[in-house]
This record gives C-alpha cells, sequence and structure tokens, in this order.
C-alpha cells in the first residue's frame, strides 16, 4: 500500500453556482442518489450499537418489552453506576486491561522496532536462519499455543496473573515484520555516513532511523492495544479469579448470576469498555486502516 | 500495494566481512525479541508437538507424562466428535467466510465513489469490527432472544410466524453465529477491498468505456482480476482467523445446545481446558493447524495458477 486508503478526491472545479451545466446538475443528484440508500443501511447496520446504548439507560425489567422499545422510558443511569460502583464494579477489571495494554504495547513496539531494524539494515552471521524460524512460526495461531502456555505459566507461578498476558505479547513475531518491513524500505545510505562519521550501531539507530520510524511504531502500537484490549480468548485460559479479571471476562460475568443476564448491567459494562477503542479509532482512524491493511493483524 | 502478512524472502546475505561490531550489535539488537519469542512461542510450538504423542492430564502433575506413540492421532481419527466438528467447522467458515468478502465486495464497490460523508460511512461500516468480541457476542445475544428479542420481533413484523430460536435451538444456533460473524467482519473485507481499489487501472475502465463496455463488463474483465490477490488474502486470513477462534462459542453457546456449534478450536478448548485433556488437546490442535495450512496453501496455488494463466 502507498498511501492512505482514501482516494484523494480530484479537486472540483471552480463553476460558479449560478451557471451549472445539466451534466453536472445530474452528477449531483447522482451523488445523493447513492449517499442517501448507504447512509441508511450504514445506520441500520449500527442498530446493535443502538440498542446496547439504549438497554444500558433503562431498568433491567424494559429490556425485553414487546414491542421493543427504543428510547428508555425512564432514563435510568443506574445501570451506569451500579457498573461502575457497585459490587460487580467493572473498575478493577478495566485499570487490569489498561495495565495488560500499556505494558504490552511499550514492550512490543520497543522489542519489534529494535529486533525488526537488525533484520533489515544489520549483517550478521546466522541472521537469515533466526529470520527464517520467525518466518515459519509467523503462521501459527496462537489458539494452538495455548495448552503449553497454559502448563507453563501454571509450573512458573504465573497463571492467574497479569504477567501470564503481558509476558507473550510482548514480544510477538508479527510486529517485527511489520518493522522490518518498513526498516527494509529505507536508505542504507545514511548509515553509511554516520558510520565514516564514527557513530556507532545505537546512535545510528536511535537518532537517524528511529525518529523515521514513529508513524508505522504508532500503527503497531495501535493494532497492539486494540487487540490486547479486546482479548477474550487468551484471559479465560489464563485467569480464573476475578481480581484478576480483564474487561472482557468481566463483561462476560454479568451472566453468571442466577443464570439469568442481567440486561442493563451487561449493556452498560458494555458502552464502557468500548469507549477506549472507539476513541483511538476516531482519532487515529487513518493510521488505524493503514496499519491493519499493511499487515492484517487484528 | 502490499496487503501481504510476511514479506516473501529474507533481504540478501552481507558479505562476510562484516563480523566485528556491527555483528555483535546485531545479535545485542534481536536479542530481548528473541529471548521473548524463544520463550512464549517456540518453546511453546516444540512442547505442542511433544504433548500431542502423550497422555497427560493436569492431576498427575509433571511425573505423569507419559508417552503413548501416535495414540492421541489414532483416537482423533476415530473420534466422532472430532468429526462432527470438523463438518461444523467447514460449515461455519466456509459460509461465513465467502458471505463476508463477497458483501465486504460490494459494499466497496458502493463506497467507492465520490458521495457525500464517505470517510465517515467507511468508518461507520468498520466498527464491529474494531469493538470486543464479548460486548458485540453479549448484544447479539439479547437481540436474537427468541421470545422477545429485536431480531424476532422485526421477523414477526414482517409477518413471519415460524420464527427462528437462535441460540436457544439446536438448528439455528450455528447461523446465529455465521450472522455475527459476517456483521463483525464485513467492514474490514471492505476497508481492504477500497485500498485495493485505489490501485485499479484506471485508465483501461475509460478505454473500456469508450469501447462501449457497460458496468457488469466492466466489472467482470477488470476489476475483479484486478481484485483477485486481495480476495484471496482475505479469504485466507478470514479462513485462518475463523477455523481457530473459539471466543464467540465459549461466550455465546458453549458448543451447545447439544454439540450443534461445537466447532474444531471449541472442542480443542474444551478437551484441553475443561477436560485438562492436554495431550489429546495438542494433538486436536495440531490435527487442525496442518488441515487449515493445507486448504490454505491449496488456495494460494489456485491463485498462483490462475494469475499465470491471465
Amino acid at each position: 500500500m502507498t498511501d492512505t486508503a482514501v482516494r484523494p478526491r480530484p479537486a472540483a472545479p471552480a463553476v460558479p453556482r449560478t451557471r451549472r451545466t445539466p451534466r453536472q446538475r445530474r452528477a449531483t443528484r447522482n451523488r445523493w442518489l447513492w449517499a442517501v440508500p448507504m447512509w441508511l443501511l450504514a445506520l441500520a447496520f449500527l442498530l446493535p450499537f443502538a440498542w446496547m446504548l439504549s438497554t444500558s439507560l433503562k431498568a433491567n425489567a424494559d429490556a425485553f418489552t414487546v414491542p421493543m422499545q427504543w428510547i428508555p422510558d425512564p432514563w435510568r443511569w443506574d445501570a451506569f453506576v451500579e457498573v461502575l460502583t457497585g459490587e460487580g464494579s467493572i473498575v478493577p477489571a478495566f485499570a487490569n486491561s489498561v495495565v495488560v495494554a500499556a505494558v504490552r504495547v511499550l514492550g512490543e513496539v520497543l522489542t519489534a522496532t529494535m529486533a525488526g531494524y537488525a533484520f533489515a539494515r544489520l549483517h550478521f552471521r546466522g541472521r537469515d536462519k533466526v529470520f527464517l524460524a520467525y518466518l515459519a512460526t509467523s503462521i501459527i495461531p496462537a489458539q494452538l499455543l495455548l495448552v503449553p502456555r497454559f502448563i507453563y505459566f501454571q509450573q512458573l507461578g504465573l497463571y492467574d496473573t497479569l504477567w501470564a498476558l503481558i509476558l507473550p505479547g510482548m514480544f510477538t513475531v508479527l510486529g517485527t515484520f511489520l518493522m522490518r518491513q518498513f526498516f527494509v524500505g529505507q536508505p542504507a545510505a545514511f548509515a553509511e555516513a554516520a558510520r565514516i562519521d564514527g557513530a556507532n550501531e545505537w546512535q545510528i539507530f536511535w537518532r537517524l532511523y528511529l525518529p523515521m520510524a514513529t508513524p508505522v511504531m504508532s500503527a503497531l502500537g495501535i493494532l497492539t492495544f486494540v487487540w490486547s484490549w479486546n482479548d477474550y480468548e487468551t484471559p479465560l485460559v489464563l485467569i480464573s479469579s476475578p481480581e484478576a479479571y480483564t474487561l472482557p471476562l468481566s463483561l462476560a460475568s454479568f451472566t453468571d448470576e442466577q443464570g439469568a443476564i442481567s440486561a442493563n448491567l451487561t449493556m452498560a459494562a458494555s458502552v464502557v469498555s468500548i469507549i477506549p477503542v472507539l476513541i483511538v479509532f476516531l482519532v487515529l482512524q487513518k493510521r488505524f486502516v493503514r496499519a491493519l491493511t499493511h499487515t492484517g493483524i487484528k | 500495494m502490499a496487503v501481504s502478512v510476511a514479506p516473501a524472502a529474507p533481504a540478501p546475505s552481507a558479505p562476510a566481512s562484516q563480523a566485528g561490531p556491527r555483528a555483535r550489535a546485531g545479535w545485542l539488537f534481536i536479542l530481548p525479541n528473541l529471548v521473548g519469542v524463544t520463550l512464549f512461542t517456540f518453546v511453546p510450538l516444540l512442547s505442542v508437538v511433544v504433548l500431542a504423542f502423550t497422555d497427560w492430564n493436569l492431576v498427575s502433575g509433571l511425573g505423569g507424562i507419559e508417552f503413548i506413540g501416535v495414540d492421541n492421532f489414532v483416537h482423533v481419527v476415530q473420534d466422532p466428535t472430532f468429526w462432527g466438528s470438523v463438518g461444523r467447522t467447514i460449515i461455519y467458515a466456509g459460509l461465513s467466510v465467502p458471505l463476508t468478502v463477497a458483501s465486504g465486495l460490494a459494499l466497496s464497490l458502493a463506497l467507492d465513489r465520490d458521495i457525500p460523508g464517505r470517510g465517515a460511512l467507511r468508518a461507520m461500516f468498520f466498527m464491529p469490527y474494531i469493538v470486543s468480541t464479548v460486548a458485540v457476542g453479549m448484544t447479539w445475544l439479547m437481540l436474537m432472544n427468541p421470545s422477545a428479542g429485536v431480531v424476532n420481533q422485526f421477523l414477526a413484523m414482517l409477518g413471519l410466524a415460524d420464527l427462528p430460536g437462535w441460540f436457544a435451538s439446536s438448528y439455528w444456533a450455528l447461523p446465529a453465529l455465521i450472522i455475527i460473524a459476517i456483521w463483525s467482519g464485513l467492514g474490514y473485507a471492505a476497508v481492504i477491498y477500497l485500498s485495493a481499489l485505489q490501485d485499479a487501472p484506471t485508465d483501461l475502465y475509460e478505454a473500456a468505456e469508450v469501447d462501449g463496455a457497460g458496468p457488469w463488463r466492466r466489472f467482470r474483465t477488470i476489476t475483479w482480476p484486478s481484485l483477485l490477490p486481495t480476495t484471496v488474502f482475505l479469504l485466507v486470513t478470514l479462513f485462518i482467523g475463523t477455523s481457530q477462534g473459539f471466543g464467540l462459542v465459549a461466550l455465546l453457546t458453549s458448543g451447545g445446545p447439544g454439540d450443534s456449534t461445537t466447532v474444531l478450536p471449541y472442542y480443542m478448548y474444551q478437551t484441553g481446558f475443561q477436560f485438562y485433556r492436554f495431550g489429546y488437546a495438542a494433538a486436536i490442535g495440531l490435527v487442525t493447524f496442518v488441515g487449515v495450512l493445507l486448504l490454505t496453501l491449496a488456495m494460494w496455488r489456485a491463485q498462483r495458477g490462475r494469475a499465470l494463466h491471465d
């Protein structure tokens, strides 16, 4: 991919509004003919989110009324109060998710950038062999590794701690690929010049190449954050006590009160849990999409 | 454009003379990552292979590991639940992946024009993809409530008398999962297609239009071939993801009702983490992985063959 995912729109010709040809008028009408159904479709597509929000603002008894109630009546904040301050508060799980995501992002971006740089720009014996080993494992699905990771973490005493979620996420093959791909495309001439000037390898990396890589590093960071924030399968296997729950586990636990789902609490917790990802996505949308089209990592 | 996960080949080797500080620097740079990847990826990977040849459960402790040769694999082949899971995985992935890709393609073609709010539209369709499985799953679970859920109320409004039981029915649970998977993934497919459409050969369109080719013909002869690598990429990545994930199933159905939604990865999860039969779970995981890998390779080759033809 060479550019942003949005095709640059050709600048509209500066035509005075009063003198539009029939053809231009038709083009404008066609634009709206397409836009209206697409907007309706998009709104229908997002109805589940509307329902999530609406239910989070209702009394639990109003969640499943016939006919359905889209606008809460009466409007209540109880579910949010309960979910944030009540007995099963999701705040500790939220904090756990923040810690896990933050350490993973920092660790992964740092180690993947250094390794990716070395694989791309430094020459050393054994490099290509190590890289081949990386390549071979890149297709291994994470789920396959859950059984041995479970056993190891249990032996190491890290089972049911946040470390079990953090450690594997700090050192990744896919992150290394992403960074290597970027550094391969960077000119070697800078490094040669700097070496002649007596700079050491760390200075060359830190002062010359790292600053160029910041957009890719942040893209990797965003992907890792979203992935870490949403991950359900890993904590499902490696975490058991509620104190170590991350948000996805905590959300799912609202189902198990006497077997009945508390609809408004679950939806209020869901709303709270998707806010950080939504903010990251809306603010950094372009970079996010670019990172995604680059890697295909979810 | 580079919609590929892995670069094709390692960069050419350096001249042999470059030992010394640069060589040491190289190792130091990869060391943190390499140590971590070794501990948390390479070693577990080898362990899975070893475990698959053992009979071991959590209760018997590390000393209770017993090597049983290929027994696990023999058992897998004779296990009716395994084959049932294979069938359900094929239905689940085989329906949800092509439908996700096809609807993503249609959406990207609809959005690939100058319409007001195009960026916002793209973001709206993409949104389900970035939201956690659990939030999405819990919402759909309630929307698909058989008696008072929004979906069935809507279907009843359309005049349907025999309403689907969704997650309460062994017939409808798998289709319900497929609907959720398509809803979650189609925005992703559309975004990938949209970025591929930027590279479509625009000059050819103009020439084809002058030659009087209609929209369908232009799509079939120009757009579709130029999107073929993207299509294969999406099919492969989504297929791998769909055939390995068990989150949605674990959250919503626990494989049921009955075993109607016990797909392969969930069967592995259940064997390993509910029955603690680690050796057998490892064998199921390996067999699944190799099967998916072979299918994926076949897809790549089919695409390469066709690309050479064109």
